[in-house]
């Protein structure tokens, strides 16, 4: 079944969406989205990498997005608020990239990983996001408790024994997974919508950040395969068109929240 | 051995030290109020203590095994997680509903069980807080300026649950707090800090100390005065000085 290319793209995608849905509602509530945006415009001078070292796209990506993180961490500790930081990074990263690339003399097409091309995922490559999957779902079940402490306060973390900064660590390094196995699916413009959408669209209907994360994987799962099938039905790129089911569900369940009250 | 021991303890904050030189230990089952101007270095002093803040130098030791149940001066919760007051008082371990149950009926917080956090007022949110401290079974209660926002009656049963708590579980309260007329009654030892410990004793030697009045005004005299203090701060940094002055020396 792997053979078709069109099954390839739906696994792709759905393994893209869930990773992304899974560790969403934690970008949330610690107001990274700015921050895996960074990292995402980052993916591309990370794709120059992989060429200028022949190493994978994956790992190229992979370095990128952790340079990203030791640059903010620097920056931050050098007085520059949080935003003008990831400002500066996220367009120097993008900037360096695009030269970069050009300069490789590569036959690519950037904007396949600018928007993503699901529809030439290969076997390795889908083997790859499955990996990540279940590398991210592994991790927040092993580190769920102290995850949510930390999330609720880093007092409450520090008197019951968890060290904040090893969970804003594990979560830097699940981001930098995801958003490296995200750049074939949806591309790094649109891999936060992503993040923040699906999770955003939880949001009103739960009453636990158990229930937000299985919520928000719901609703990524679903983007995928309805943003899919709607590519291959108007003919439109995957990955926008992915992040455009998201959006009207995002709508939706909005609608839903209001009509509730 | 005692609880908590510190020693030497040192904090700095952007090359401001906020507090130095500062050694005191926690006993079993006592009743410590930290009491201070704004910014004498009340909550930095509690944080350090509870392990929630490093010290720039000096040491900080807990007992062999020792569980703290700490209470914030307030929770900043974002309003992008939805959590339960029954789930929040799983963090971080879960806990059997009875327990929850006892917990709750104990600071009077019973009916708040499926209520989400973010519609809490300030009183049932310090009660919440403390009820999730409790079923920490903790051997040392820490309070960050538990009355804030109380009114005054809210405050006098607080102070009073606290001092049941303690028969109750045996355990030690080590509590941040400016309204020293309510604290100074129920507390075996207050701390009367400035930068530094400027003094320390029962509330009796604590109240008639110098040191202490020149932190907390001395027009009038005895548990009046230190009440009016509370609304006439005007007064607070004349006197600071002094007795910065006068403890340096």
């Amino acid at each position: 079944m792997l053979d078709d290319f069109a099954a390839r793209a739906l696994f792709a995608a759905l393994g893209v969406a869930m990773a992304a849905g899974l560790i969403g509602p934690f970008v949330v509530w610690r107001r990274m989205a700015y921050f895996g945006d960074a990292m995402a415009h980052a993916a591309i001078l990370g794709v120059a990498l992989s060429f200028g070292f022949a190493i994978s796209v994956f790992s190229g990506v992979l370095l990128s997005a952790l340079l990203v993180a030791v640059l903010f961490l620097t920056l931050t500790h050098r007085n520059q608020t949080s935003d003008s930081a990831l400002g500066v990074i996220a367009h120097s990263a993008l900037a360096f990239g695009l030269v970069a690339v050009a300069m490789s003399r590569q036959a690519v097409n950037v904007e396949t990983y600018l928007f993503g091309d699901v529809l030439t995922v290969a076997r390795s490559d889908l083997a790859m996001i499955w990996q990540v999957l279940l590398v991210v779902a592994a991790w927040l079940i092993w580190r769920w408790r102290a995850l949510v402490t930390w999330i609720v306060s880093d007092d409450l973390a520090l008197t019951s024994g968890y060290h904040p900064k090893r969970e804003e660590l594990g979560l830097i390094l699940a981001l930098a997974l995801v958003v490296a196995v995200g750049i074939k699916a949806v591309g790094a413009l649109l891999i936060t919508a992503m993040l923040i959408i699906p999770a955003a669209s939880a949001r009103p209907h739960v009453r636990s950040p158990e229930a937000m994360v299985l919520l928000s994987v719901v609703f990524a799962g679903v983007s995928a395969f309805g943003g899919l099938k709607a590519a291959f039905m108007f003919d439109t790129p995957a990955g926008p068109s992915i992040v455009c089911v998201a959006a009207v569900l995002f709508i939706c369940s909005l609608l839903v929240s209001v009509i509730r009250r | 051995m005692s609880l908590i021991e510190a020693q030497g303890l040192e904090r700095r904050f952007g090359g401001e030290t906020v507090l130095h030189g500062v050694n005191l230990s926690v006993e079993r089952g006592e009743i410590v109020t930290i009491v201070g101007p704004n910014g004498s270095g009340k909550s930095t002093l509690l944080r350090m203590l509870a392990g929630a803040l490093t010290p720039s130098s000096g040491t900080v030791t807990h007992a062999k095994g020792l569980v703290i149940g700490y209470v914030p001066q307030k929770l900043t919760l974002e309003t992008g997680l939805p959590m339960s007051v029954r789930r929040f008082l799983d963090v971080p371990k879960r806990q059997s509903d009875a327990d929850v149950i006892h917990a709750l009926k104990r600071v009077s917080a019973e009916t708040l069980s499926a209520r989400q956090l973010e519609g809490l007022s300030g009183g049932q949110m310090q009660r919440v807080l403390l009820a999730r401290a409790l079923l920490q079974k903790p051997d040392v209660l820490m309070l960050d300026e538990p009355t804030q926002g109380l009114d005054q009656t809210g405050q006098a049963d607080f102070y009073r649950m606290i001092e049941e708590l303690r028969q109750e579980l045996g355990c030690a309260v080590m509590m941040v707090s400016h309204e020293l007329h309510v604290v100074m009654s129920a507390s075996d030892r207050v701390i009367c800090l400035n930068g530094h410990i400027c003094c320390q004793g029962t509330p009796e030697i604590v109240q008639s100390a110098p040191e202490y009045r020149a932190l907390f005004g001395t027009g009038t005299h005895g548990t009046l005065a230190l009440y009016r203090h509370e609304h006439d701060h005007t007064h607070d940094h004349v006197h600071d000085e002094n007795c910065a002055h006068g403890e340096d020396a």
